[in-house]
């Protein structure tokens, strides 16, 4: 036991006395977290569109006003024919252009008939802005109809867990997942191999000292280092992103903690397999990165991709814990909903630790 | 020229010597390039749906099967209590609950108007945006139909069609904005990581010291080492572009040449950036991890994934100082929307400019002595 805490206190030697990358570990998880944060959301706003209006009349006027009313478009209006909209969708210039009929106004109580030009080469934009625009015309034809003898039906939408539509509420929880999940494994992912490749490894094995101590004292350090890297990104969240915790704070920690030790222990595993710390880094970062990105779910809906790849993404620790986070954050459920993700990251926790311990050989090669 | 020739000789030994470095240089790319096109489908299709009907009226009963037919929805549920069909959604099993009010049909006849509660998890803003609007034109078609059933005669309404025609890409099929895209990042990837991870090693293992007392020249060295990361850039774009074909059947429509001329530079200017982040790292972690904080941002902001325009206004401007969102809209437009070069030369220029500032700062930076 003394032996183990001696060695603990070695490697918190080693990693104190590099100030920089100590600085690059607490300091890049915050800054991504709240540029994200701040940055990015799913919602589509600032749509350029070009309004090609050859009516000109007050109807069609009425309308246009009711489109820029809407945030979400940027328009620009101005008469123009099939080669000049040609020529500023290749150049980039907007994203569509609706075109009104030429007598718009009178046809209206008839059946009138707008063309939208999208730019298909983004189809998220060119589909949302079709809905948007198509909801916005709907609104229009109600309004003209209000005369009617009234038999109204009215849907009020409730927003559940996100009162303020904010369009950024569900990627705080992925990003948290995404930073823990390619830090944490990253970091131990050189904690062995950097030893056997600076030949220290060596000493380490002909001591008196278990090899599986080896493994023990490389994995606490960092796992006290995450547990406060975490504290500091929730923090981040709840002070400057103004996301509340909903649920069980207690909870989020020790879930988070459990999410932490899987991620040490792939990154035990991970060293132990690999012969340099370029190999490690190059699995950890380059090569986890996209997978993780993808399969956590935060950024792509995992229920439209084709069967085997929603196979895979249950591989991925992190995806588990975006549906654990997404659940204690922001909808404040208890331990009684997530119980049987918590159980799917514990049993891959032991996998990866077995697997580690197993590969983790005693003989240099 | 000869040292140099010595270097490259050397540095493509050392490439090829290391098989799983090569494997990851080569393999994962194409993976990636296989993967995530497949993956990446925003397309709101199955909107799952847990109703709670109080009112069990045939006005009701109408408006659920019109729900169900619209083809939008996926009803999971059928519950009698508005907390019943919550926990559908707490458990994420349902995105929307339509809650029909006991009196439904009683106060449609009698007072002309009724309200239906809709609650959406809107968590997921898009899904919950989308549903709801659906749903809302559901029941406004459902709503419309009762009028005319109460109003044998009403006044003709005008009817507004809005036809959509989608260029580029008549299907709206999301594969051709996405591969174009995967080209880049690809790129990004091996110049970015590679490089300055190849360079600190050098510096880690001492090996750099043996380089530096050599008569070899600043410049002679770090092109030794950026050539060859260079040249396996441009192999790796080539094979994905002959992947992207025969695999999405996607095609460059603009100029190839146009194309190789921005991956050049793209290439030139990430390998810079992968330079200037070896001189100022001691030791491959720090290279990694600040390297991969770059990564991240270049690829969460550059467009790939979320449209740059909706970013707020600062956001934007970080994204447009990032290479990689530069190459990104212009791969797109030759490969999608074959644009010539009138169109696309601003960003060559700034990518030229990227290119020369990242180098020159990293050269400046590099030292052969400490």
């Amino acid at each position: 036991m003394e032996q183990l805490l001696v060695f603990i206190r070695k490697e918190f030697f080693h990693i104190f006395r590099d100030r920089r990358t100590l600085l690059i570990l607490f300091g890049l998880p915050v800054v991504q977290l709240l540029l994200f944060g701040f940055a990015l959301s799913n919602e589509v706003k600032n749509i350029r569109l070009m309004i090609a209006d050859n009516a000109g009349d007050v109807s069609s006027q009425e309308l246009i006003a009711k489109i820029r009313a809407s945030r979400y478009f940027i328009l620009e209006e101005q008469l123009a024919d099939y080669s000049e909209i040609e020529q500023k969708l290749k150049a980039g210039a907007i994203k569509g252009a609706l075109i009104f009929p030429a007598g718009f106004g009178n046809d209206l109580s008839g059946a009138v008939q707008l063309q939208l030009i999208a730019d298909g080469s983004d189809p998220n934009i060119a589909k949302t802005m079709f809905n948007y625009l198509n909801s916005i015309l709907a609104d229009y034809r109600q309004s003209k109809t209000t005369s009617l003898p009234d038999y109204r039906i009215e849907p009020e939408i409730r927003l559940l867990y996100n009162e303020e539509g904010s369009g950024s509420l569900g990627f705080i929880p992925g990003l948290m997942a995404l930073i823990l999940m390619i830090v944490c494994t990253a970091l131990t992912s050189v904690a062995v191999v950097k030893e056997k490749e600076t030949g220290t490894m060596e000493v380490l094995l002909v001591s008196p000292f278990k090899p599986a101590y080896v493994l023990l004292a490389k994995a606490i350090p960092y796992l006290l280092l995450s547990l406060l890297n975490f504290t500091l990104i929730v923090a981040m969240a709840l002070l400057v992103l103004n996301v509340e915790v909903k649920g069980s704070l207690f909870l989020l920690f020790a879930t988070s903690t459990l999410f932490i030790i899987t991620c040490l222990s792939f990154g035990l595993l991970i060293s132990n397999v690999t012969s340099s710390q370029q190999t490690a880094l190059l699995i950890s970062l380059m090569g986890m990165m996209l997978p993780t990105l993808i399969f956590t779910g935060f950024l792509l809906p995992i229920e439209n991709m084709p069967g085997i790849l929603q196979l895979i993404s249950n591989l991925v620790p992190s995806r588990w814990y975006y549906l654990i986070t997404k659940a204690i954050m922001l909808k404040g459920l208890g331990i009684a909903y997530i119980w049987k993700e918590t159980l799917v990251l514990s049993g891959m926790t032991v996998f990866l630790l077995g697997l580690a311990i197993k590969k983790f050989s005693i003989r240099l090669q | 020229m000869k040292i140099l020739f010595y270097l490259l000789q050397k540095e493509f030994r050392q490439i090829r010597r290391d098989k799983s470095i090569l494997a990851m240089m080569f393999v994962m790319p194409l993976v990636q390039l296989v993967i995530l096109p497949l993956a990446m489908d925003f397309d709101v299709r199955h909107i799952n749906l847990a109703l709670v009907d109080h009112d069990h009226s045939t006005f009701s009963r109408q408006l659920i099967s019109k729900i169900e037919a619209s083809g939008y929805f996926k009803p999971v549920s059928y519950t009698s209590t508005y907390q019943d069909a919550l926990k559908h959604i707490e458990r994420g099993t349902a995105d929307l609950i339509l809650e029909i009010p006991s009196g439904f049909e009683r106060n449609l006849v009698r007072e002309k108007s009724q309200q239906l509660g809709v609650s959406a998890d809107a968590i997921n803003g898009v899904k919950a945006g989308i549903g709801g609007s659906y749903l809302a034109q559901v029941i406004a078609d459902f709503n419309a139909g009762i009028r005319v059933q109460f109003n044998p005669a009403p006044p003709p309404a005008g009817t507004i069609m809005l036809t959509v025609s989608n260029w580029y890409n008549p299907l709206g099929a999301y594969k051709y904005n996405v591969v174009p895209g995967v080209l880049v990042l690809l790129l990004t990837l091996i110049g970015g990581y590679m490089a300055a991870l190849n360079i600190v090693r050098e510096k880690e293992n001492g090996t750099i010291e043996q380089i530096n007392v050599t008569p070899i020249r600043k410049w002679q060295f770090i092109l030794g080492k950026l050539i060859p990361f260079w040249v396996i850039g441009l192999l790796v774009f080539t094979v994905g572009l002959a992947v992207s074909w025969a695999v999405y059947g996607i095609f460059p429509k603009g100029s190839i040449l146009l194309l190789y001329l921005f991956a050049m530079v793209y290439l030139m200017a990430v390998l810079g950036f992968g330079l200037l982040i070896s001189t100022y790292s001691d030791t491959q972690v720090q290279a990694m991890f600040v390297a991969f904080f770059f990564m991240s941002i270049f690829m969460l902001m550059s467009g790939f994934f979320t449209s740059t325009d909706s970013m707020p206004a600062w956001s934007r401007t970080i994204s447009n100082l990032t290479p990689i969102t530069h190459f990104i809209r212009v791969d797109r437009m030759i490969i999608l929307k074959g644009s010539g070069f009138n169109e696309v030369q601003k960003e060559l220029y700034y990518l030229i400019g990227f290119a020369l500032i990242l180098n020159g700062w990293a050269i400046r930076n590099y030292r052969k002595t400490h």
